[in-house]
């Protein structure tokens, strides 16, 4: 069995640790590209969203490596995320290639079901070293999204911050080059350290930004034409308000209530949107509320087009504006977006945010006219 | 006369128009509807609704524009689930929330919940807090919807026969319930879609009407009985969570098994995202089947032109496969 699964940020670097470690076969797709969407958008339904086009590419992409297995979660609504499987399922049996999918969905009433999946995908029936393989590959995505946290926080205050995208896409090349969960961990703590020694302005005080809207645009740094990296350039400490760890703390441990955060995500929420509305629509205005709270300067919300949950998100993000006094950008991805046109947007809106901060600062000073 | 409640001509009006409206009637209430879907509602909708959402969203909130001045209460629930365990579109989970943070000025709403998800006594809930508005009395409630429900339940016959709801909604409180038989040597063409897309006039440019026109039956997922859809979508690989996928695809399948089809259109309105699952699931099925497929798709730049031509060609083609098919020149 060699398996494969969809990219989505730094979750590759622990699921390939993971796998290996139980003794799997793993064939990691190559780093989403060009070629990945056009080759997605060629094959997937015209109106479906981003994710699954990228999904498509990353699957033919590894399939072509010699990958016949691919493992992904599912869901059960009502955001389409639930039937990705599903479709592309039909997608890949209609170009003849002969791949399994496994879907490791919610366990909705079986959970049986969901145990067997997982005992074939990890290959083995023994679910202590299956369970233990799960913390430490949980270990691993929570050091990947440290790691890139401060990458995050160094680029925007380096003298030169392209010394730390330098950094990070080594680090990205020698994931091929490591095996398991223990070598894994070595490189990134490796990385750490050499990302601390990139040399750094004091003077610099970045803006904040916080980072919101749907979690695979979010997380994916190709989807998004890598936000971070875009602002990180123009002097901007992000937040994401979804990351991979985050993602698996909600859904795969939680305590005994549910996650904290993300009750306190719903609580903020309340006033503006008191129901679910599937994906993550209601965590979108509740990290709004939040990062306006905590004195942000300003909020990007990041969705792809025809994502429902988020439309219903872009409709009230208008009143927080309104009632922090905050401002609030939306970017709508797809495979059409072009990059000059979405920095051009950002750099204007990092523009509005230095200006209102210099307002702030001087309305003391200068009698207003 | 009491007091006004509006109802907006959008969305599941279709569906459960009969329900709302002998409900308030009957609980003392004047209904005002919008006007029907023209130009004008679509234009103001267009400018209050945020860019991304899709036709039939930004028609409604157009229909609430037309309404909210003349109305004491504007009747906009929240619909989560209309099922165990399913969900209906996420877009009408925040609806009344879209609403109110994109129109200004709107008289108080009627936004009660329904939510069939867990269980079903959430619904009396609802209900006893929609009737709470015009009275306290519980017994008047339920007694009102209990007639309201009889009334609902003829509208779904009435469907489930073959009326489409245009004209379902006129005569289900009358004694006519007269339906011209079906001619069965016509060829018969499956519409597929939400009903908000294919039984507003306007969104749909009246396509039901100019297919009908030209000497073809159709068939919509009205008609089909809803257990029956059920049972055919529960034969998808994964549970099917949206009660709208159920229902097309379910009747979809139902009729590509049982009868001879001769076509589907599918209206479906751009960034659907239902639609965008459930049309790629039917297209692929259809080309097994060897049925022709074709897809309209609409948004507030459509024009009717280009909407005839494709008819007329398809139409054109499913004549010409049925009276050709057999004659295969000896030459290719």
């Amino acid at each position: 069995m060699k398996l494969t699964f969809p990219h989505m940020g730094n979750t590759f670097i622990s699921a390939k640790a993971l796998m290996e470690d139980l003794g799997n076969e793993v064939i990691t797709p190559p780093k989403c590209s060009k070629k990945t969407l056009e080759i997605g958008t060629k094959y997937s339904p015209e109106t479906i969203c981003l994710p699954l086009k990228i999904n498509i590419g990353n699957y033919i992409e590894s399939i072509e490596k010699g990958a016949d297995t691919i493992l992904i979660t599912g869901s059960c609504g009502p955001c389409r995320f639930g039937f990705y499987s599903l479709v592309e399922q039909e997608i890949l049996r209609d170009l003849g290639y002969d791949v399994e999918i496994i879907t490791l969905d919610p366990p909705d009433g079986k959970p049986m079901e969901l145990v067997k999946r997982i005992m074939k995908a990890a290959n083995t029936k023994n679910l202590y070293k299956i369970v233990k393989n799960i913390v430490r590959g949980a270990k691993v995505l929570q050091a990947a999204d440290e790691l890139t946290d401060l990458a995050n926080k160094i680029r925007p205050v380096a003298i030169n911050g392209v010394e730390v995208d330098i950094i990070m896409d080594a680090f990205h090349s020698m994931i091929e080059l490591v095996y398991g969960v223990d070598e894994t961990l070595e490189l990134i703590e490796d990385t750490k350290l050499k990302i601390g020694k990139v040399k750094t302005d004091e003077k610099k005080v970045p803006l904040k930004i916080g980072i919101v809207g749907e979690i695979y645009t979010i997380i994916e740094p190709f989807a998004n034409l890598y936000v971070e990296r875009k602002l990180g350039h123009l002097g901007v400490h992000i937040d994401k308000s979804l990351t991979p760890s985050k993602w698996v703390k909600h859904h795969l441990l939680p305590g005994p209530f549910g996650s904290k955060e993300e009750k306190e995500k719903w609580e903020a929420a309340k006033p503006y949107l008191s129901t679910l509305v599937g994906g993550h629509g209601r965590e979108t205005i509740g990290s709004s509320v939040l990062y306006a709270k905590a004195n942000y300067d300003g909020i990007i919300q990041i969705l792809p087009l025809t994502c429902m949950p988020e439309i219903v998100a872009e409709s009230i993000l208008p009143t927080i504006q309104n009632d922090y006094n905050i401002p609030i950008m939306t970017l709508i991805v797809d495979e059409m977006t072009g990059e000059a046109g979405y920095l051009t947007r950002l750099e204007a809106f990092v523009d509005l945010l230095h200006r209102k901060k210099e307002e702030k600062n001087i309305a003391g000073v200068l009698p207003r006219s | 006369m009491g007091q006004k409640v509006g109802i907006p001509q959008g969305l599941l009006f279709f569906d459960y128009y009969p329900l709302w409206k002998e409900f308030f009637s009957e609980l003392g209430a004047e209904i005002v509807l919008s006007s029907k879907t023209n130009k004008d509602i679509l234009d103001r909708g267009v400018s209050t609704c945020v860019d991304e959402a899709c036709l039939p969203v930004k028609v409604f909130h157009g229909h609430v524009c037309d309404l909210k001045d003349r109305v004491d209460y504007l009747f906009i629930p929240k619909f989560i689930s209309i099922y165990k365990k399913e969900f209906i579109c996420p877009k009408f989970l925040g609806l009344p929330e879209m609403i109110k943070n994109s129109i200004k000025d709107l008289p108080p709403i009627i936004d009660i919940h329904i939510d069939l998800r867990k269980s079903k006594i959430n619904i009396v809930n609802s209900i006893i807090k929609g009737g709470k508005y015009f009275t306290p009395s519980l017994i008047k409630i339920s007694s009102a919807y209990n007639k309201a429900f009889k009334y609902y339940e003829k509208y779904i016959k009435l469907l489930n026969q073959g009326i489409i709801p245009m004209d379902a909604i006129k005569m289900y409180n009358s004694s006519i319930t007269h339906k011209t038989k079906d001619n069965d040597n016509k060829p018969k063409i499956m519409i597929l879609g939400h009903s908000y897309n294919l039984y507003d006039e306007h969104i749909s440019m009246n396509v039901i009407k100019k297919i009908n026109n030209k000497g073809i039956n159709i068939i919509t997922p009205e008609m089909i009985d809803e257990n029956k859809a059920r049972k055919y979508s529960s034969k998808l690989p994964k549970r099917m969570f949206w009660s709208f996928g159920s229902k097309i695809i379910g009747s979809a399948f139902a009729i590509m098994e049982e009868i001879k089809l001769d076509g589907i259109v599918y209206v479906s309105s751009f960034g659907c995202g239902i639609d965008s699952i459930l049309l790629d699931i039917i297209e692929r099925r259809s080309r097994k089947e060897t049925i022709p497929f074709t897809l309209l798709t609409i948004d507030e730049h459509t024009g009717e032109a280009g909407v005839n031509t494709r008819i007329e060609a398809f139409i054109d083609m499913i004549k010409w496969r049925k009276k050709n098919e057999a004659h295969i020149s000896t030459h290719g």
